[in-house]
């Protein structure tokens, strides 16, 4: 069969623009500025300060995926259910948030955490009425990312939460009440076992983009508050150290496939979960 | 049965999800009614006014991002539709063994980083001494958006009778002609529904373009610097018209979908 010959260009393309760049990724992080083969950046890791920067960043992933799954959980089970009114336009509100430009979605905290912005001035003026003369700030700081990285994944969780439970068979729900189970157990036995996989690629879609980000915390967390993204962003674009910063990236894409390999095995079998 | 919601129970599953699309609109809803503020505060209105999307339109700057997001996003579409379309037909036809291989690369490139993804490129396109700009920008853009069209055609090809492109052969078709006049018409929903996804990733790409460009810049990497040195009233704007836009395609998408179920 020479149809195979059609994917030619793509093959080429691949090697070129996709593995040619990690295999340069893979040698920078294993040679020094002369060129020399050393395990140096690797070992660099290991300073405190940057240990401390990756253990944030992925306790704030963990801490945000957690948030979003407790927020979208209870709406996506509603959002499910038949009894719910205009039922097509609540999915179409929670899917357009997807669709829209994180730089965007960031950026419309931004204007209303800082000093002078909405939420700040009336927390401000309600605190002034209670005698408290202290300018409370909202923004720069740890609750400010966590805020603009939940708001930023959530629907990320609701989605792939939404589609689990709403194409779930409700005659086995009716099964489980008829053999006389409570509504607490229907839910706890029957209902979110089988929403696990739904669970798991949300997860996955939440937490992924989550422990890379450095856009969120920049404009969030301003010029200060670093995670893992902002120390390879720095590397190359700043400090100018791409041996150091390729180690990094390494250590991000294995951070990142060994997590992956975890939730695939609690989530969808048939594949392809995770958009 | 139908049961219909009534009491404490439906009243408290409504007051939810209200307080969770207000979380999720809030903060673009006042982004929005502020781009009509004529002051330059956050907190107070000052009456309405158009003066800073008249503004937006005066500034070259944000006029030429403009424009490099649709070039970059229309020719990156087609470039990866076509290389992407190509590929996944050559894959269809691979044994067991090439077809788990380049579906394993085209797997890998969608579960990298997108940083990962920006910097290993920047390091290949400084390696080959190519200047970083527009077309940079656009061979990312490309890269990224193939493995996308990729896995939307290979399903409609699994779908499809494999013996109607022999058959062709057999009547005398050649291999090329076959390929256009049977093949690409059955496969044709994957390959729009492809070239739209990879658009619309491609409109809304910020970190791969990042790293892939230097002085040209697309609307993303602008919001960016400008958000960086602090609010301004323009973006506002900017975004305002950036939103309205997605939810236009949005439903337009949506009622072309439901137009063809009902065909």
């Amino acid at each position: 069969m020479n149809r195979k010959i059609w994917a030619t260009p793509f093959i080429v393309w691949m090697v070129i623009f996709t593995l040619a760049p990690i295999v340069l990724v893979l040698i920078y992080s294993l040679t020094d500025a002369s060129g020399a083969f050393t395990l140096d950046n690797f070992a660099a890791f290991l300073d405190p300060i940057y240990i401390n920067v990756l253990l944030r960043s992925i306790g704030m992933a963990l801490l945000c995926t957690l948030i979003c799954l407790l927020i979208a959980y209870p709406a996506a089970y509603f959002l499910s259910q038949k009894d719910i009114d205009k039922k097509g336009v609540l999915i179409l509100l929670f899917i357009i948030p997807m669709w829209m430009n994180f730089l965007l979605r960031t950026y419309a905290w931004l204007t209303l955490l800082e000093s002078n912005g909405l939420i700040t001035s009336a927390v401000n003026r309600v605190l002034s009425l209670f005698g408290v003369q202290q300018e409370v700030r909202l923004l720069y700081n740890y609750g400010a990312v966590l805020m603009g990285m939940v708001y930023n994944y959530l629907p990320f969780m609701m989605l792939p939460l939404y589609t689990v439970l709403s194409k779930m068979d409700r005659s086995v729900i009716e099964a489980a009440e008829d053999l006389g189970a409570n509504r607490a157990h229907v839910f706890t036995r029957v209902v979110f076992p089988l929403s696990l996989p739904g669970v798991a690629s949300g997860i996955t879609m939440v937490f992924m983009p989550a422990v890379t980000t450095f856009v969120i915390s920049r404009l969030l967390g301003g010029a200060q508050f670093k995670l893992f993204g902002d120390l390879i962003e720095q590397q190359f674009l700043f400090t100018g150290n791409w041996n150091f910063g390729s180690a990094m990236s390494l250590v991000m894409m294995v951070l990142l496939l060994v997590s992956m390999g975890i939730m695939n095995r609690f989530g969808d079998k048939e594949g392809g979960g995770v958009l | 049965m139908k049961k219909k919601v009534s009491g404490a129970g439906g009243f408290f599953k409504r007051a939810y999800l209200g307080l969770v699309l207000l979380f999720l609109y809030a903060p673009i809803l006042t982004l929005i009614v502020f781009s009509f503020n004529a002051s330059k505060s956050r907190a107070r209105w000052d009456g309405f006014t158009l003066d800073w999307y008249i503004q937006l339109f005066q500034d070259s700057d944000i006029l030429s991002a403009l424009y490099v997001t649709l070039a970059v996003a229309v020719l990156g579409a087609v470039l990866a539709t076509i290389l992407g379309t190509m590929g996944a037909i050559g894959i269809h036809s691979m044994g067991r063994f090439g077809k788990g291989l380049w579906m394993n690369v085209a797997n890998l490139s969608m579960l990298t980083p997108d940083i990962v993804i920006g910097v290993s490129m920047m390091i290949l396109f400084i390696f080959c001494k190519l200047e970083l700009g527009f077309l940079t920008m656009l061979l990312a853009h490309v890269t990224f958006n193939i493995p996308y069209v990729i896995f939307s055609v290979l399903p409609k090809l699994r779908q499809m009778n494999a013996h109607a492109y022999e058959a062709a052969l057999d009547l005398g078709a050649s291999p090329g002609q076959a390929l256009m006049k049977i093949v690409v018409p059955e496969i044709m929903p994957g390959i729009v529904s492809g070239a739209i996804l990879a658009f619309t990733l491609s409109l809304d790409d910020f970190v791969i373009s990042f790293f892939t460009t230097s002085e040209v810049q697309n609307l993303s990497i602008m919001i960016y610097s400008m958000a960086k040195r602090g609010i301004n009233p323009t973006i506002n704007a900017l975004s305002t018209l950036m939103f309205v836009s997605v939810m236009v395609l949005l439903l337009v998408l949506n009622k072309r979908s439901s137009l063809i179920e009902k065909r």
